[in-house]
């Protein structure tokens, strides 16, 4: 008889007991299980009445027109616009917030995952990550209003008349603190994709010659593009749906006022204005809108464009068992 | 060799310095350095601007006494002159209040999240499991500011109808108003906020126990029950530690939907008022920070601020580093 043959099948033997199902377990363990199902289904529950409550109120106050109209500050809410500003605000924002998180957060995953050393110092740094990526967002507000009010940083803003300072808020500054709340997640996904790609890939690259330079430049990049792609687009959804920086650090204006002087873009992004989530807090009743109808189809526009996100982020992972916790960071 | 090779090549040779290997690593290490002194600036400045607050209340900034509306209110009122300007403040009621609500969120959520997680993981069947990921996913997305709408004009409206006794609203009238946004729906609604960041961090621990513990335990014929709570979630134990840690951390920084639904009013809810505490007004430091925004201009308040946002930010780095380090024995499971 060869080694080679086929192992001798037996016939299964006969049960001498009922297939473990849950009605056979011990009370305590059908409580247990039973508890389980309530979370989960509760949960469903709660997500489902999110969507469909805001969906409802959503699509009832949402008219075309709102999405064209420039907010004004009239009290009577037939006259007082809608909401293109902030919908501009929210774009703007997003755009300046991601292009200075995804260089940044790349590089310093790169440098985490392929360098990183000395080891302390990488300890080191991936601690920061954290921290920043648990630091309240009003904090990293404050930060950026002490930060970018140091008259060295005028072009940032501008300068209010008689003021020694300057005035620390603008489409820019809102950006860059944003840029840090998007940071931790391009490093996390940046570095999970790295840490994903096979070690011959580096190996085959360096053994042609190529320097470390060039192996992250022409094989780790292109095969990491991916990941770096879901890290910017959970940094965008977390950025979209920020309210802490905008309320502090955009000048709490209703429209999109341009800083006097100087030439579009640049009096644009230096300039003050509104982005969807503050829309949604002015006209709250904890604001001083005070129009629930508004606030609600501005709320709906907001969830659709983080779902969207996070539908894309979803997709642009996809395959990958869990995703991991990257997200929640 | 023409003259132009030859610079070409000298070229090459002088730039070759610069195009060294090292190039990567150096240009990438003042990267990761920068964000260092990111994080040096921004302990720095936030701990310059609070400085005054500290040190004119020494230790009784955080203890109690007076009410902290009105050292608010005085400080907001404090004389131009510089040496006249009034600090004094006692946040006792904004520490506990930050402390009861966080702690509430979490008391709620962490049951729920480890039965979700558990659910989501092994016992739901495989079409609700595929749908339970999209799920959290929605959860966690959802912006905390249209949390505070729902809970602004939903909920505490609700509770203020159904829950709150008007006898006892009217009696402590005087002392506190009443409204329906309390602690109670502040702590439900970080609750809701954070299990998805809870379950994110359980299941992908419970998803990396090794297959083999679980078909050993299986094997002996314990039940898919006891199976996974009695391996799977002890295996995960650093994991939901940390979950609790980083979770903490997200709800006490959460500001926006507090300031939405707490009722607005700096008060330390009275134990003694039995379960009626639940439905007093909080504030904590974030939302105070944020409900007074326009304050910055008068500079001892605008420092005020920064004390609060002080304390928030430390306790925060502090959970963060926590949950970091919680998480570091599961990484021989595969969990980074």
């Amino acid at each position: 008889m060869s080694a080679l043959a086929p192992p001798p099948t037996a016939p299964s033997p006969p049960r001498t007991r009922p297939r473990d199902s849950a009605g056979s377990w011990p009370l305590a363990d059908r409580i247990g299980l039973g508890l389980c199902w309530a979370a989960g289904i509760s949960l469903a529950l709660v997500a489902g009445a999110i969507v469909v409550y805001m969906g409802y109120q959503g699509l009832s106050q949402l008219h075309l027109h709102l999405l064209f109209d420039h907010p004004t500050g009239d009290v009577d809410q037939s006259k007082s616009g809608g909401f293109l500003d902030p919908i501009e605000g929210t774009l703007l924002l997003t755009a300046i917030g991601t292009a200075i998180a995804v260089p940044i957060g790349v590089g310093v995953a790169l440098w985490l995952v392929e360098f990183g050393r000395p080891a302390p110092l990488a300890r080191a740094v991936e601690s920061v990550v954290e921290v920043i990526a648990g630091a309240p967002s009003i904090v990293l507000a404050l930060f950026g209003l002490t930060l970018f009010s140091k008259p060295v940083f005028t072009f940032l803003s501008f300068k209010p008349s008689g003021a020694q300072e300057a005035f620390g808020r603008s489409f820019l500054i809102a950006g860059t603190m944003m840029s840090l709340i998007a940071l931790p997640l391009v490093v996390g996904a940046t570095r999970e994709a790295l840490l994903a790609v096979p070690n011959h890939l580096r190996e085959a690259s360096l053994a042609l010659g190529k320097t470390k330079g060039a192996t992250i430049r022409r094989v780790l990049l292109p095969s990491i593009r991916p990941g770096i792609a879901t890290g910017a687009t959970l940094g965008m959804g977390r950025i979209v749906g920020d309210t802490a920086i905008v309320i502090v650090l955009l000048g709490a204006t209703l429209g999109t006022e341009p800083a006097d002087g100087g030439f579009f873009p640049a009096n644009l992004l230096r300039g003050t204005g509104s982005t969807l989530t503050s829309y949604v807090y002015d006209n709250s009743p904890a604001g001083e809108g005070n129009a629930p109808e508004k606030a609600y189809a501005a709320a709906f526009v907001l969830l659709l464009l983080v779902i969207g996100l996070n539908v894309v982020a979803a997709r642009l992972s996809g395959g990958r068992a869990g995703g991991g916790p990257a997200w929640t960071r | 060799m023409d003259p132009a090779a030859q610079t070409a090549t000298l070229r090459g040779r002088v730039t070759s310095r610069w195009r060294a290997p090292e190039r990567a690593e150096l240009l990438l290490g003042a990267l990761a350095v920068g964000l260092l002194a990111v994080l040096a600036t921004l302990l720095a400045s936030v701990f310059t601007q609070a400085w005054p607050s500290f040190s004119h209340n020494g230790l009784a900034w955080f203890g109690g006494g007076g009410n902290v509306n009105t050292q608010l209110a005085n400080i907001y009122h404090s004389p131009a002159d510089p040496k006249h300007y009034v600090y004094t403040l006692h946040a006792w009621p904004l520490l506990y209040a930050t402390a009861l609500s966080t702690g509430l969120a979490v008391l709620f959520g962490l049951p729920f999240a480890l039965l979700a997680a558990l659910f989501m993981v092994e016992f739901a069947p495989p079409g609700i499991a595929r749908l339970m990921t999209p799920i959290v996913r929605l959860l966690a997305a959802v912006p905390s500011v249209v949390y505070g709408l729902i809970g602004i004009l939903v909920i505490v409206p609700w509770v203020n109808d159904h829950l709150v006794d008007p006898g006892f609203k009217l009696d402590v009238k005087p002392v506190v108003p009443i409204s329906g946004g309390s602690l109670l729906v502040a702590a439900l609604i970080l609750a809701v906020m954070i299990v998805p960041i809870m379950i994110a961090i359980i299941a992908d621990a419970l998803r990396a126990v090794p297959r083999s513990w679980i078909e050993g335990s299986a094997a002996l014929g314990v039940n898919r029950w006891r199976t996974m709570w009695r391996v799977a979630v002890r295996t995960a134990r650093p994991a939901i530690a940390a979950a609790v840690v980083l979770a903490t951390a997200r709800a006490l920084g959460e500001a926006i939907m507090i300031a939405m639904v707490s009722g607005n009013y700096i008060f330390a809810p009275n134990p003694l008022d039995g379960a009626n505490a639940l439905l007093e007004p909080i504030q904590t430091f974030a939302s105070t920070i944020v409900a007074n925004a326009e304050g910055f201009t008068v500079k001892p308040f605008g420092q005020t601020l920064y004390a609060f946002a002080a304390v928030a930010l430390v306790s925060a780095a502090m959970l963060s580093l926590a949950g970091w380090a919680a998480r570091q024995p599961l990484r021989r499971y595969g969990i980074r």
